[in-house]
């Protein structure tokens, strides 16, 4: 297994954990104003992602740093083609880092509810804007053959070129339903993580969710079937089924942690599918296609095109292998430290 | 608007840049003061350590905060604005901006998690372990970026594709000791230090001395005189450290980018015994000599190379050399600029350190202030002064050293204008260019106001600590928390 292949998969982990993790941060940052129906309970919620969010938000300084060290070109490509939509995220980011952090360390209620407020806004506009993202490197841009998307003429043309593409039909797609990975996560972590109030209500959430999405996919695949539309969709659309029909199964049978640990591996089939979507367009010995271009396959960035030099790979299994082990051990501790259930009820 | 897309991306990449990186020293040194404080406490067993090191630690984990936000966005702007630096770089700034990520990013937020939440888990050591372990993570981080803004100040450790010309990194290990790094990592950190004490200073003066706030006790007062002789102790030595480090980094500029030290002295014509012109008026970046200048003579002699006989190479002199090794175009930085910042930044440090000497001086030997005094209270109303002179001298040393290797991104070897994204826009930049500076100006009053808040309160316990909860004997698994207020 050559260097390149095994440094993809890494970087594809890093991407993995990133939204694994942070999908039900995100999840919990929306249901704090959703579930929690008194300041009391909202603290509660957001108490159960206070010592981990900061961590788990390192793996997408993690996944976009093995990227640029592994892939430079794909770094480049992706960032600078996807440029408003990237400061946008980025924006919204720190909106949600700034409103939890600040959150309980303010003057009263008031400031706590501006926060929370802020909180699911930044929360739910990261999750759509990821999501609008996900589906566009799964459909490919308008690369040129230096990696480059061109813009349109003028002022118009200059911002639609980066904002053009997650504004499309199918990037809107991709954001619903990243909204609702991120919810069903967020609910299967808080029915696991939580007692009381929350706890009942997150298990409530997570079968209507789960069990109306069961709904959907049954019918997509059944449309599907019926119409004869193409393979991919019927697979796709039979897997979520049967995904959500066991998650659905699991919160009701009081099994949270089944719940959660079903909806997390979905979510890191889900982000794998989106990176590998383009392997089988390789055009001759060109290698997989990592993002297509919709103006001429020969410009697709590939695996071997965007690699890093041989000693550049080198050089970072090194440390990847010493630093990345330790990473998950010390983050697994802290989870194991913080590992009692948050109560939500009021102790008297 | 009159500004091309590369002057928009430049000033935006200065903006965030700057924002970021006042957050960031006051991160490291709030959290090796918190980490001192703690073992202070640890090893006394007085309380007011104890009292100390939850303010100071709230303290860090709201400016930590915004250096975590707007540090992602710094991750991301190589590739945003600037993809063919990205690509042309990728080998040399990849792997220095993941092992950044995976060695001192996760150390810093993972441990920074168990520390605020952990008081009532962990025993006391390893929970003493946890806010050093931050502390180290902090400045892990910034030796290995600084690794990389060494490499475009005097690029080591490389080599040029023959087919590609992209740069590849030959040694990991040599591009961090870079000797820029070597003594560019200690002069940020020195100043760093003097950001986090002289902040301590003004909030230990401001609440022993300042009008009450909240009828504390002579016990709030006593520790917040302490926590005011802890911070001018920090300024005091980080100042110190930052002109002797500060001294041997220029030093070492002058043998790897002699041109920015011409620069900052507008030394046009190679001297031997040159001056040093503390302060100038007139034309400072015509070419011909300013009409009025305080000059030390042999001064710029001694602070380049070391020597008052040593010959000091001169902007003219250079521009020459440079146009024989590299080509025809202009390789002089804005004069005036690296001229006036260099002095405005050894002058705003060294102002901090002398208040907080002169802070040192009247406290001696448990003295209180005397408040009767004219000028102690002048003093006094100008404490909130003393955090942000250091502040400034850290922003504008920065903009002195980037802004005096222009024309060159990489020295030598590539200009600013190479690394731009091809296809950016100028829209697309002034849109985010606005969208960064709003946001980032209403971070910076709700941080502000935040932190006017915290400074305000009582001295409190842990805030992880819960009225009435239960020792850790009586807790079993099954026992949830009750609710910490996050």
């Amino acid at each position: 297994m050559d260097l390149v292949t095994v440094w993809f998969a890494l970087v594809v982990l890093c991407w993995v954990l990133f939204f694994g993790l942070e999908g039900f941060d995100f999840g919990v940052g929306l249901l704090a104003v959703l579930l929690g129906r008194d300041d009391h309970e909202r603290g509660a919620v957001v108490a159960t992602v206070g010592p981990f969010w900061d961590g788990n938000e390192v793996w997408l300084v993690a996944a976009i740093g093995v990227t640029f060290a592994a892939f430079p070109d794909w770094y480049a490509t992706l960032l600078s083609a996807l440029y408003l939509p990237m400061v946008l995220l980025l924006l919204l980011l720190a909106g949600r880092g700034v409103a939890l952090e600040f959150r309980g360390k303010g003057s009263g209620p008031r400031w706590r509810r501006r926060c929370d407020l802020a909180l699911a806004g930044c929360s739910a506009g990261i999750v759509l804007v990821w999501g609008a993202m996900l589906s566009v490197f799964v459909r490919g841009l308008p690369l040129e053959a230096n990696g480059s998307v061109l813009a349109g003429p003028g002022a118009l043309g200059g911002l639609n070129r980066t904002l053009g593409p997650v504004f499309s039909r199918p990037a809107g797609l991709g954001a619903l339903l990243a909204l609702f990975a991120a919810l069903v996560l967020g609910s299967t972590f808080l029915g696991l993580r939580t007692t009381g109030p929350i706890r009942l209500r997150a298990r409530r959430l997570t079968v209507a969710l789960a069990g109306g999405g069961t709904g959907v996919a049954v019918g997509t695949a059944a449309g599907a079937e019926l119409v004869g539309a193409s393979g991919p969709l019927l697979v796709i659309a039979v897997a979520a089924g049967l995904t959500l029909a066991a998650i659905t199964l699991a919160a009701w049978t009081r099994s949270e942690a089944l719940a959660f640990a079903v909806a997390i591996l979905a979510v890191a089939a889900a982000v794998v599918a989106v990176f590998t979507a383009n392997f089988a367009g390789a055009i001759g010995g060109s290698g997989s296609v990592l993002l297509a271009s919709t103006l001429n396959p020969a410009w697709s960035l590939t695996l071997t095109g965007a690699a890093a030099s041989a000693s550049a790979l080198r050089l970072i299994s090194l440390a990847g292998v010493i630093i990345l082990p330790g990473v998950l051990v010390y983050q697994g501790f802290s989870y194991w430290v913080f590992r009692r259930r948050i109560a939500s009820e009021r102790v008297a | 608007m009159g500004l091309d897309v590369l002057d928009l991306t430049r000033l935006q990449f200065a903006v965030v840049t700057i924002y970021h990186y006042l957050f960031v020293p006051m991160s490291i040194s709030l959290a090796a003061a918190t980490a001192a404080l703690q073992t202070a406490w640890l090893r006394t067993g007085d309380d007011s350590y104890r009292r100390l090191t939850m303010l100071v630690g709230k303290l860090l984990m709201v400016t930590f905060a915004v250096g975590v936000v707007t540090g992602l966005v710094q991750e991301f702007q190589f590739g945003l604005g600037w993809s063919a630096f990205a690509r042309f770089y990728g080998d040399v700034f990849g792997p220095t901006l993941a092992i950044e990520g995976m060695l001192a990013f996760f150390l810093e937020a993972t441990f920074l998690g168990l520390w605020y939440f952990g008081w009532d888990r962990l025993p006391r050591l390893a929970h003493l372990a946890t806010i050093w372990t931050v502390a180290l993570g902090t400045l892990l981080s910034a030796f290995v970026i600084l690794a990389g803004n060494s490499f475009m100040q005097n690029p080591v450790a490389y080599d040029l594709d023959p087919k590609t010309g992209r740069a590849h990194l030959t040694s990991f290990r040599e591009l961090l000791l870079n000797k820029v790094n070597l003594a560019a990592f200690p002069h940020t950190t020195a100043g760093a230090v003097m950001i986090g004490g002289a902040l301590l200073l003004s909030i230990g003066a401001w609440r022993a001395w300042g009008r009450p706030v909240t009828g504390e006790s002579l016990d709030e007062t006593l520790a917040f005189a302490r926590l005011a002789r802890i911070g001018a102790w920090m300024t005091v030595a980080g100042g110190g450290l930052t002109a002797l480090t500060g001294d041997r980094l220029g030093k070492i500029i002058t043998q790897v980018q002699p041109m920015k030290m011409a620069s900052a002295e507008a030394l046009y014509h190679t001297t031997t015994g040159a001056p040093f012109s503390v302060f100038a008026l007139g034309a400072v970046g015509g070419g011909k000599p300013p009409f009025f200048s305080i000059e030390v003579p042999r001064l710029l002699s001694i602070l380049a190379v070391g020597r008052p006989g040593a010959t000091v190479q001169g902007i003219d002199n250079l521009q020459a050399q440079y146009v024989a090794r590299y080509g025809p175009g202009r390789y002089i930085p804005m004069v005036p600029v690296a001229f006036w910042t260099f002095r405005a930044m050894i002058g705003a440090g060294m102002l901090a350190l002398a208040l907080a000497a002169t802070y040192l001086w009247l406290t001696r030997k448990g003295r209180g202030l005397d408040l009767t005094s004219g000028p102690i209270r002048r003093l006094l109303r100008a404490i909130w002064l003393i955090p942000v002179l250091p502040a400034a001298a850290n922003t504008i040393g920065w903009v002195f050293t980037e802004t005096a290797r222009q024309p060159w991104i990489a020295f030598g070897i590539s200009k600013v204008a190479d690394g731009i994204s091809p296809g950016l826009t100028s829209a697309e930049v002034l849109t985010s260019l606005l969208a960064f500076a709003a946001l980032y100006g209403l971070l910076a009053v709700i941080w502000l106001r935040l932190v006017l808040y915290l400074v305000r309160q009582p001295l409190t316990p842990a805030p992880s600590r819960t009225p009435g909860a239960s020792s850790p004997a009586a807790e079993s698994r099954a026992t949830p928390d009750v609710v910490p207020t996050y």
